[in-house]
């Protein structure tokens, strides 16, 4: 069978000892910044992307992944222990688990959080093998039309479906799509919005744009605001879930499993979105709803399965299609693109390694994770002692460094500085950042193809909806946009925002 | 009763505004082409545009009602942050690693709500021995530890 042996290629190149102390790296790392809150995967990668530019790229990309779903089940611990979303995807968990960690329960809770997500990570691992080349498959017919519409359809999704305002986010894809092009126009050679520097000609740097927004942006935006960081641990005492608590915890892992790696394909749908809507089934399912919020054990199953078969799932599109579904995989994509990896169907045919490889590293991680956090959650817990004041100095430094070791140009320090306060201005005047970081990744290939379908179809633009695939990612954009108009549906996601 | 001036949607409207006009004006510079054969000018005019039309949508958006810009923020973390990284792009080429790190470090650690001096020279003493060792002797990266002395 094919995926079998696809598989045990997998395994024999996540299994080499590099890949596997990458892998160990990366979801060490992302434990840590799981656990603590105010740094979180996105700028973690951001900073740590330039430093795997002298690794292979398979190591590169397992230690990448490791850091982004190990950081959800750091996010749990947190959530359960202290009562604080050490992720965003772990603000549901908050509500059960840390109830029963004041009912003496946090070893169950964190033992379910952990099993769930090993069980969730499993399934993702396992929809990616399979979903994966039949995916490339259809994808490698592709022309520019096709792609242009799948790209605008990802970013419209992704806009639309992200937290936050709608209409700032679709503008923040239109900006970043603007950043994007900054630089020597590919077909004319004519220098574009470079205002005469000589560094802007090859574009404005991909880590500089990440690291500045995402880790300064955030950091001059997180000394302003308060810091909610009082310690109250609750005792671990005991690990082992009861018979009782496996038995109510399977159904929902079973269900937030499915529901997110549903949502994981979906552009834009945060973790967060997986979780809640996990959270709310098991909710509506049960046979006494009022246990929830007062530690009932589905609620901390259900919503730790969904977010990290979520978080797997978000790699089906960024693998197979090149399309980034949010703002790590946008970072995954510029990782691939740096080691000079162009991202699409065709990466799967000439790299299998590291198709085949990654998937396995994954199954590797999260069997590590389960095996790392569960005896080492005194170690994590202290880790919530050390205050911001000496955590962001030393994301500066790593910042720093990451961004100089690119092209060893202070130039681009000097860049990511601009913008952080850029990142800083977006943040508080309510835009979120990640969908402009979609844009900048795509904004190239965007245009690209644009102008590649319009000379194909002699400048008619009929030629988007003309193409049946092509006709179909035009309707579902159209679609999503009139469906999130409708005053029903909107009144709804406020609701769920809040 | 919220003011248009401390209104999150008016500011961002503004600043949307500006960005596509600059985009606009600026890429009339570069041949707009025809749709058949789009010019470097085509895609950047659309996108300023779509970015003008955001704007006005929410600057008037902003102007009925909107949230307040919350008060929550340190100008000193806005002004000593991106210093601090300049200071750093400044100095790593000149002065070497270590002074460009250790001014980084104690910079931005100056950017906090609490700066306790020893405290701060433990961690950048530390932070940099560790950088040191992780960066320069561990992946080998190429810059001199003290330049220019």
């Amino acid at each position: 069978m094919d995926l079998f042996n696809n598989l045990i290629f997998g395994f024999a190149v996540a299994l080499s000892l590099q890949n596997l102390l990458y892998c160990f790296i990366g979801v060490l790392v992302g434990t840590l910044i799981g656990v603590l809150p105010g740094i979180g995967p996105l700028a973690t990668i951001a900073m740590l992307l330039p430093i795997t530019f002298n690794v292979a790229p398979v190591a590169a990309l397992i230690m990448l992944a490791g850091i982004y779903y190990g950081a959800q089940y750091g996010g749990s611990t947190t959530a359960i222990l202290v009562n604080l979303p050490g992720e965003t995807s772990s603000v549901v968990t908050c509500i059960d688990g840390y109830q029963m960690a004041r009912q003496g329960r946090a070893g169950p809770a964190l033992a379910i959080a952990a099993i769930g997500s090993f069980f969730a990570g499993t399934v993702g691992t396992l929809l990616i093998a399979l979903a994966g080349p039949p995916l490339a498959e259809v994808a490698l017919k592709f022309g520019a039309p096709e792609y242009f519409s799948l790209m605008l359809m990802g970013l419209v999704a992704a806009a639309i479906l992200a937290q936050g305002d709608m209409v700032k986010s679709l503008a923040m894809v239109a900006l970043g799509l603007l950043l994007g092009i900054v630089g020597n126009d590919v077909n004319t050679g004519l220098p574009r919005f470079t205002f005469g520097i000589n560094e802007l000609t090859d574009g404005i740097g991909f880590v500089v744009v990440a690291v500045g927004v995402f880790a300064v942006g955030e950091i001059i935006s997180n000394i302003g605001g308060s810091e909610p960081r009082e310690v109250f641990t609750a005792k671990v005492t005991h690990l082992y879930p009861t018979r009782d608590d496996l038995r109510r915890s399977l159904g929902p892992i079973l269900r937030g499993t499915a529901l997110g790696s549903f949502f994981g394909v979906l552009p834009g749908t945060g973790p967060a979105v997986a979780s809640l809507s996990s959270y709310l089934v098991e909710k509506k399912l049960a046979d006494d709803p009022s246990r929830f919020g007062r530690g009932a054990i589905e609620g901390v199953a259900g919503p730790e399965a969904a977010n990290n078969a979520d978080a797997q799932c978000k790699f089906i599109p960024m693998l197979t299609l090149g399309l980034p579904v949010s703002g790590v995989m946008a970072l995954m994509l510029g990782a691939l693109t740096i080691q000079g990896i162009q991202p699409g169907p065709e990466v799967m045919a000439q790299r299998p390694e590291l198709f085949w490889g990654l998937i396995a590293s994954m199954w590797i991680g999260n069997l590590m994770l389960v095996v790392l956090n569960l005896p080492l959650v005194g170690v994590w817990v202290s880790m919530l002692k050390v205050p911001y004041r000496l955590l962001f100095p030393a994301i500066m430094a790593f910042s720093a460094i990451g961004i100089y070791s690119v092209n060893n140009s202070a130039y681009e320090i000097y860049m990511a500085a601009l913008f952080g306060v850029l990142g800083f201005l977006w943040i508080k005047l309510g835009f979120s950042p990640a969908p402009m970081l979609l844009g900048f990744v795509l904004g190239p290939m965007m245009e690209e193809n644009l102008r590649r379908a319009m000379l194909m179809s002699r400048g008619d633009p009929s030629v988007f909806v003309t193409r049946p695939i092509s006709l179909g990612f035009i309707i579902v954009t159209v679609l999503i946009l009139v469906l999130m108009m409708a005053p029903a549906i909107r009144k709804g996601r406020e609701k769920v925002a809040e | 009763m919220p003011s248009i001036l401390t209104s999150k949607d008016f500011w961002g409207g503004v600043m949307l505004i500006a960005i596509g006009v600059a985009a606009v004006v600026i890429a009339r510079d570069y041949p707009f082409g025809t749709a058949l054969r789009m010019g470097p000018g085509y895609f950047p005019t659309v996108l300023g545009a779509v970015l003008c039309a955001f704007g006005l949508y929410l600057a008037a958006r902003g102007a009925r009602s909107s949230d307040a810009i919350s008060g929550d923020w340190s100008p000193r973390a806005l002004i000593i942050v991106p210093l601090s990284l300049v200071l750093f792009g400044v100095l790593i080429d000149r002065a070497g690693f270590i002074p460009a790190l250790v001014v980084l470090i104690i910079g931005s650690s100056a950017a906090g709500k609490e700066f306790r001096l020893g405290e701060v020279v433990l961690l950048a003493v530390a932070l940099t021995l560790f950088c040191v060792v992780v960066f320069i002797w561990g992946l080998g990266l190429p810059y001199p530890l003290l330049a220019g002395f």
